[in-house]
């Protein structure tokens, strides 16, 4: 008996194979329900225009067009917007990493008088909402002569992007053995040298994963880009609301228009979603 | 199969803890080269941080002192400081406490909602096959990458009143009749939809720090309890709870966090202009600010929710700094 509990959980006995069944079905109805709004959204788009907007719509698929892709095209100037988004979202990260593993740096391999204090600093400025910061920022950016300037949205998307990168490289330094750039340096190195060489390469895919997800957060935002820019310098995010006008709501294309917006980013998400995971959840459950 | 066989080998990581208090050490020598070093790495990050996030703040609390409208906006009039006034002006306000109650009673709903069925679908992934918890986290994290305001516009259209598919669903079954419903025309109602589209944007997080969290639990802890005569409830009540603790309470904080702070399903879903029975705090100070051209009470309802917040911001960063101490 003794020898069979410690596999317990893999005894195949019919009762086991059951129950899994049963945990497969409930699985399932999990996954369709939540993987419905994706599929819909996708659906709507490929639909011809007269199945979208039918009433008693049909759960599966209808006939494959591109109209719906090719009128969200034509709505409003779409590759403008994208390209602003992608102007904006590449700064931020950049200007991000670099700022933001300095500052990683000095608090995870450093041991300084008011270290603690800038670690409390930095996790309490992640915590305040930014919707409370709007009218501050606007009014920041109007006396600054940055109001409806791609330079002004980019110094205020640092306000979230910044936090969260030198939270997430810290966590991802500290999980980097010390001991690794101390034989470095009995070896010779700088410790300059010792962080290029032996530091950097094993950081390397974490910073990765860290500039994709917050290309991801930048891109995705929307209050500041509606406030901060005026419509006719409006980013992808914003380029989402034109097709909504006071004479209702043009569907189909909408879902094209939110197809063509999403595919890219939860790919990339898909992509580095398991690595940040990892470096989010490592601290914690050490804890 | 194969998940369960990598679990037993991840156990005994968090016991060898303690080695690195060791190497704390050496940390003390190496420093007392130069305490410069530390403070110019961190000086462009902490200049950048004090410009967008110290000067707004400050000015954030100044001006909900102010008298703060259209003409100081374009420079015409200075501010005028009127102590107390936009505070008194708002907490003496029916519609402040109205939108109060419903932030909370929004924000709170959320938060059990999504923790409930986030810790669910964590142990309903510990049960299924491999191929089915394979699946199950595409659409996870597929959902958890939707960019916030594809997601609304997506159940905008689920919800619509003549075509949505949800409607239709609805109707199909006995005894329903949904055609035609208006999901927007009650507050209540239309805040259940964005509740929804809040819990299933914010599930897929939740889901997948709970599983991490959950293959870190001794199996032989739940063996033991087992043994001793626990029922799968008791199981989890009195093992799986309490060592998943720490990650709940970061959980569950950050999510009040977020979900006081939703703006864009709001704003999106009522096409810019919330009605009145659908204002959050977020929407209402915006609407303060940008419509009526408060700027100084649209401050002042800002920093009240910051306030509200911080006692929540207090217990996520004891156990933020708890996790951090460990290292």
């Amino acid at each position: 008996m003794s020898a069979l509990t410690t596999d317990a959980p893999r005894r195949p006995t019919g009762g086991r194979k059951k129950s899994k069944l049963g945990w497969n079905l409930v699985g399932l109805l999990v996954f369709l329900v939540v993987g419905f709004p994706l599929y819909w959204m996708v659906d709507t788009a490929f639909k011809p225009a007269k199945d979208a907007i039918d009433p008693d719509p049909s759960l599966l698929p209808t006939g494959i067009t591109l109209d719906n892709f090719r009128r969200a095209l034509d709505i409003a100037d779409f590759w403008g917007p994208v390209g602003r988004s992608l102007i904006v979202s590449l700064s931020v990260v950049v200007i991000g990493i670099v700022v933001g593993l300095l500052a990683a740096l000095a608090i995870s391999r450093f041991a300084f008088r008011g270290r603690k204090i800038v670690i409390v600093g930095i996790l309490a400025v992640q915590m305040v909402p930014l919707v409370s910061m709007i009218i501050p920022v606007f009014l920041l950016l109007n006396d600054l002569d940055q109001y409806d300037k791609l330079s002004g949205l980019i110094i205020t998307y640092l306000t979230f992007i910044l936090p969260f990168t030198v939270w997430t490289l810290r966590g991802f330094i500290v999980n980097i053995p010390k001991e690794l750039e101390e034989a470095a340096m009995v070896d010779g190195c700088s410790r300059t040298g010792a962080f290029i060489r032996v530091v950097f390469p094993l950081l390397a895919p974490g910073m990765v994963a860290t500039s994709v997800y917050g290309f991801i957060q930048a891109w995705n935002e929307y209050l500041y880009a509606l406030m901060l820019l005026s419509q006719e310098h409006q980013t992808a995010t914003v380029w989402l609301g034109n097709f909504t006008t006071k004479h209702g709501t043009e569907y189909a294309p909408m879902m094209a228009g939110a197809t063509m917006m999403a595919v890219p980013i939860v790919v990339l998400f898909l992509l580095v979603q398991r690595k940040m995971a990892a470096g989010l959840t490592a601290g914690a459950v050490k804890g | 199969m194969s998940a369960d066989t990598t679990t037993p080998a991840k156990v005994p990581p968090p016991r060898q803890a303690p080695p690195p208090r060791v190497s704390g050490a050496p940390r003390g020598k190496r420093t007392s080269r130069g305490t410069g070093i530390p403070w110019l790495l961190l000086a462009p990050c902490l200049l950048i941080l004090a410009l967008v996030m110290g000067y707004p703040l400050v000015r954030l609390v100044t001006l909900s002192f102010q008298s703060f409208g259209q003409s100081q906006l374009w420079g015409f009039k200075p501010a005028e400081w009127i102590g107390f006034d936009n505070f008194s002006g708002i907490l003496g306000d029916g519609e402040f406490w109205g939108v109060v109650v419903r932030t909370i009673v929004f924000a709170a709903g959320s938060v059990i909602f999504t923790m409930v069925a986030g810790m669910a679908l964590a142990l309903l992934q510990q049960r299924v096959s491999g191929w089915m918890k394979t699946l199950i986290n595409i659409v996870l994290v597929a959902s958890w990458g939707m960019p916030v305001i594809v997601a609304t516009t997506v159940f905008k259209w689920l919800f619509d009143t003549d075509y949505g598919v949800f409607n239709a669903l609805l109707s199909k079954l006995p005894g329903v009749d949904m055609v035609g419903h208006n999901w927007f025309a009650s507050g209540p109602q239309g805040l259940l939809v964005i509740m929804l589209l809040v819990v299933w944007g914010a599930v897929p997080f939740v889901v997948i720090t709970l599983s991490a969290g959950l293959t870190q639990v001794p199996q032989e802890l739940e063996e033991a309890a087992r043994l001793d005569g626990a029922g799968a409830w008791g199981v989890f009540r009195y093992v799986t709870l309490p060592i998943l603790k720490p990650i709940i309470v970061m959980l569950t904080t950050l999510s009040v966090i977020w979900d006081m702070g939703v703006f864009p399903q709001v704003f999106v879903m009522r096409g810019g202009h919330p009605e009145a029975d659908f204002q959050l705090l977020s929407t209402y100070s915006y609407d303060r600010a940008f419509v009526v051209n408060d700027y100084g009470q649209g401050s002042a309802i800002a920093l009240v929710t910051v306030v509200l917040l911080l006692g929540v911001v207090a217990v996520y960063m004891r156990q933020m700094l708890q996790i951090g101490e460990v290292e």
